[in-house]
C-alpha cells in the first residue's frame, strides 16, 4: 500500500487507451532489448565462423610451431596455444575449485551462511573480490612470483596461479549459493546418526549439491580460459609446444588472438580468426556441460 | 585462525558434551582446511594491495600526488601522469552503462514479468553466451570488423553536428577527424560486455519483488508497466543500482578488448570519436617494453584500477546487501 502512494506519477484515472498504449510501448521496447543483445551476439559468432572456419584443419589445431605473422595460412598452426590454453586453464582449476569449494564450506556450515563476523566478511570480500579485474591479477602474480624468480619465474605455472585467483572468487559464490540450497532436515538426519561435521559435509552436504557446484566451477573455468589479461605477464609468448608446465614460457590461444589482432598481415589475422573459433568453442562446450548440470540439479532440487 | 578453530568446538561441546569429549582430529583440521581456504580471499585482496603498492612506490616517491592528476604521459622523459587513462577509463565505461543499462533491464524486466518460464529459458541461455565470449574475441571483432564499419557512420555524424554547440564538442571533429579506434567504439564493446552480469543481477533483484506487491497492482486495475513502475521498481530499486554499479566496475577494469579498441592515444578530450587510452588497456600495450620507473607507474597504474574498483564493487555489494536485508525484513 505503502508502495503505491510512494508513486503518485502513476494515476490509474488516466484515458484507458492511452494507458494501454504505454503498456504496449513499453512492452515492444523490451523485445527490442532482447533484439538488441542478439545483434552482437549474432554478428560475432557469424564473424568468427565464417573467417575461422577457413584457417581450422587437423594442422591447424595440432601443429606445434605458431608461424611468424608474415606466413600465410596453412603453415604452421596453432597448436602450442590449445596445449598452452589446456593445461593452464586445468591446473587453474585444479588449484582453485577445491580451494573455493572449502571457501564456500567454510562460510555456509561453519559459519552458519555469514552470520558469524568473519564467514560475513569472507564472504562479502569475495563477492568484492569477483570484481577486481583481471589484469590486476596478473600484476599481482607477475610482482609476487615473477619477479623474486627472475627469468625462470615466467611459466605456465605462474598463468595458473592467476588464473586461478580470478576463479576463487567465482567457485566460492556459486558453491555457496548451491549449498545454501541443501535442505537442514538433512544435515540433522546426519547427525543424528552420530557422523562428524567433517564426514555430514563430505558425504551428505557436498554430494547432494554436486551438480550445481559442478556447473558454478565449468562455468568459471569457461571464463577463465577466455582470459587473457592474466597471462600477458606470467606466461610469456613462445612459438613451440612448452608441454612443461612448470619451467619456461608457454603461449596459450587468448593470448595468440591479441598478439596476431594487432599484427597488419593478413596471415595472423587469418589465424586469429581460427584461433578465436577455437577458444569459443572450448567455452561453448564448458558453458554445455555445465548447462546440462544445472538442468539435473533443478530437477534434484524439485 | 585459532579463535575460529577453538570457537566452534567449544559450542558444539557444549550441547553433547558427554557423548563426545573431543572431536576427531581430521573433523578438526577439515575445519581449519576450510577455514584457510576462506581466509585465502582476504589474505589475495590484501597481497594484491600491499605487492602493487611495493612495485609502485619507486614511481610515487619521484612524482608523488601531482603525478596521479597530471595528465602528462612522455616515457622518453620519465614523466608519468595517471588522469589520461583515469580519464579514459571513466569516459569509456560511462558510455558503456549509458548504452547496457536500459538494454540489461529491459531484458531483465522481459525475462521477470512479460515471458512465461518455458520461453525464459532461451533467453537465458542467450545472456549466458553472451558473457563466455572471450573479452579477446570481443577485441578481434571490434578491431577487425566494428572498427572498418563504423568509422563512416561516425564522420557522418560529425558533419551532421558540425557547429551545433555541445553536440560539436562530444560527436565533432577533432585535430582534422574521427576514428573508428575511439573512446566511443571502446564504450560500445564494453557495453555488450556487461550487459549479461547487469542482466543477470538486475534479473535476480526483480525476482524477489513479492508476489503479493505485483497482485495488488493489477487488482487495482494497474496495466502490466503501471505494475513494474508502481510495484517492481520500488521494491527492487537498490538492487538494480547495485547491478549497475557492478557493472560499472566490470567495464573499468576490463582490459583485453579496451586495448584492442580504444585507440591507443594519451589525451584528455571532450570528443567521444577520437582514439584514447585506457589504464587496463595501457597496462596491457605497454608493461612488455617497461622497465624501472616506468614498470613502476604501469604497476601503480594498476594500484589505482584496483583501488576503483574495489571502492565500485563495495558501495555495490553494499546497497545489495542492505537492500536485501531490508526486504528480507519487510
Amino acid at each position: 500500500m505503502a508502495v503505491v502512494s510512494d508513486q503518485p506519477t502513476i494515476d490509474l484515472r488516466e484515458p484507458g487507451g492511452w494507458r494501454r498504449s504505454k503498456n504496449q510501448i513499453a512492452t515492444v521496447l523490451m523485445y527490442v532489448a532482447f533484439v538488441i543483445i542478439l545483434i552482437p551476439l549474432g554478428l560475432v559468432i557469424f564473424e568468427v565462423i565464417a573467417k575461422g572456419a577457413k584457417a581450422i584443419s587437423w594442422q591447424f589445431l595440432t601443429n606445434s610451431t605458431i608461424p611468424p605473422n608474415v606466413m600465410p595460412l596453412g603453415q604452421g598452426g596453432m597448436g602450442a596455444a590449445v596445449v598452452g590454453t589446456l593445461e593452464i586453464t586445468a591446473f587453474a582449476a585444479v588449484i582453485a575449485v577445491p580451494l573455493g569449494i572449502l571457501g564456500a564450506v567454510y562460510i555456509n556450515e561453519y559459519g552458519g551462511g555469514g552470520k558469524s563476523w568473519l564467514s560475513g566478511l569472507i564472504s562479502f570480500m569475495s563477492n568484492v573480490m569477483v570484481g577486481v579485474p583481471s589484469i590486476v591479477m596478473g600484476l599481482f602474480i607477475f610482482t609476487v612470483w615473477v619477479i623474486p624468480h627472475g627469468l625462470t619465474g615466467l611459466s605456465g605455472f605462474a598463468g595458473s596461479l592467476a588464473l586461478a585467483c580470478l576463479m576463487l572468487p567465482l567457485v566460492i559464490r556459486s558453491t555457496y549459493e548451491m549449498l545454501r540450497l541443501v535442505p537442514d532436515h538433512l544435515r540433522e538426519a546426519s547427525y543424528a546418526l552420530g557422523a562428524t561435521k567433517s564426514r555430514v559435509t563430505l558425504t551428505v552436504v557436498l554430494p547432494s549439491a554436486i551438480s550445481g557446484i559442478v556447473s558454478g566451477s565449468l562455468l568459471a573455468i569457461a571464463r577463465a580460459a577466455g582470459e587473457t589479461a592474466p597471462l600477458l605477464f606470467t606466461i610469456g609468448l613462445v612459438e613451440s609446444t612448452n608441454s612443461n608446465l612448470f619451467s619456461g614460457p608457454t603461449t596459450a590461444l587468448p593470448s595468440q588472438i591479441f598478439s596476431n589482432a594487432l599484427s597488419p598481415y593478413v596471415g595472423a589475422e587469418e589465424r586469429a580468426w581460427g584461433a578465436a573459433l577455437t577458444l569459443i568453442v572450448i567455452a561453448f562446450i564448458l558453458l554445455f556441460v555445465a548447462r546440462i548440470f544445472t538442468a539435473r540439479f533443478t530437477r534434484y532440487a524439485r | 585462525m585459532s579463535t575460529g578453530v577453538q570457537a566452534d568446538p567449544a559450542k558444539s561441546a557444549g550441547s553433547a558434551s558427554s557423548l563426545t569429549r573431543r572431536r576427531p582430529l581430521g573433523d578438526r583440521g577439515f575445519q581449519v582446511l576450510a577455514l584457510v581456504a576462506g581466509l585465502l580471499v582476504l589474505a589475495i585482496l590484501i597481497g594484491i594491495a600491499v605487492s602493487t603498492a611495493q612495485q609502485g612506490a619507486d614511481w610515487f616517491s619521484t612524482a608523488g600526488f601531482k603525478g596521479i592528476f597530471s595528465t602528462v604521459w612522455d616515457v622518453g622523459n620519465n614523466q608519468f601522469g595517471m588522469m589520461a587513462f583515469v580519464y579514459g577509463t571513466v569516459i569509456s565505461s560511462v558510455i558503456a552503462i549509458i548504452i547496457a543499462v536500459p538494454v540489461s533491464l529491459g531484458v531483465a524486466l522481459l525475462l521477470t514479468e512479460v515471458v512465461p518460464r518455458r520461453w525464459g529459458q532461451p533467453i537465458i541461455v542467450i545472456i549466458d553466451l553472451l558473457a563466455v565470449v572471450p573479452s579477446v574475441v570481443w577485441g578481434l571483432w571490434g578491431i577487425l570488423v566494428l572498427e572498418p564499419w563504423i568509422e563512416p557512420i561516425y564522420a557522418s555524424i560529425a558533419s551532421g553536428v558540425n557547429g551545433i554547440p555541445v553536440l560539436d564538442n562530444l560527436f565533432g571533429e577533432s585535430n582534422g577527424g574521427v576514428s573508428g579506434a575511439s573512446f566511443f567504439t571502446c564504450g560500445l564493446i564494453l557495453a555488450i560486455m556487461i550487459t549479461p552480469i547487469i542482466t543477470s543481477l538486475a534479473r535476480e533483484v526483480i525476482a524477489t519483488v513479492p508476489a503479493i506487491d505485483k497482485e495488488g497492482a493489477y487488482a487495482l486495475g494497474a496495466t502490466r508497466w503501471e505494475m513494474i513502475r508502481g510495484a517492481v521498481w520500488p521494491h527492487s530499486q537498490a538492487g538494480v543500482v547495485g547491478a549497475i554499479l557492478v557493472g560499472l566496475g566490470r567495464a573499468m577494469g576490463e582490459t583485453i578488448a579496451a586495448a584492442l579498441v580504444i585507440g591507443s592515444s594519451v589525451q584528455v578530450t571532450s570528443h567521444l570519436f577520437v582514439p584514447g587510452y585506457s589504464i587496463p588497456a595501457v597496462i596491457a600495450n605497454q608493461f612488455g617494453e617497461s622497465s624501472g620507473e616506468f614498470r613502476s607507474a604501469l604497476i601503480g597504474l594498476g594500484l589505482v584500477l584496483f583501488v576503483i574498483t574495489i571502492i565500485v564493487n563495495l558501495v555495490a555489494r553494499g546497497v545489495v546487501e542492505r537492500s536485501a536485508r531490508r526486504s528480507r525484513g519487510a
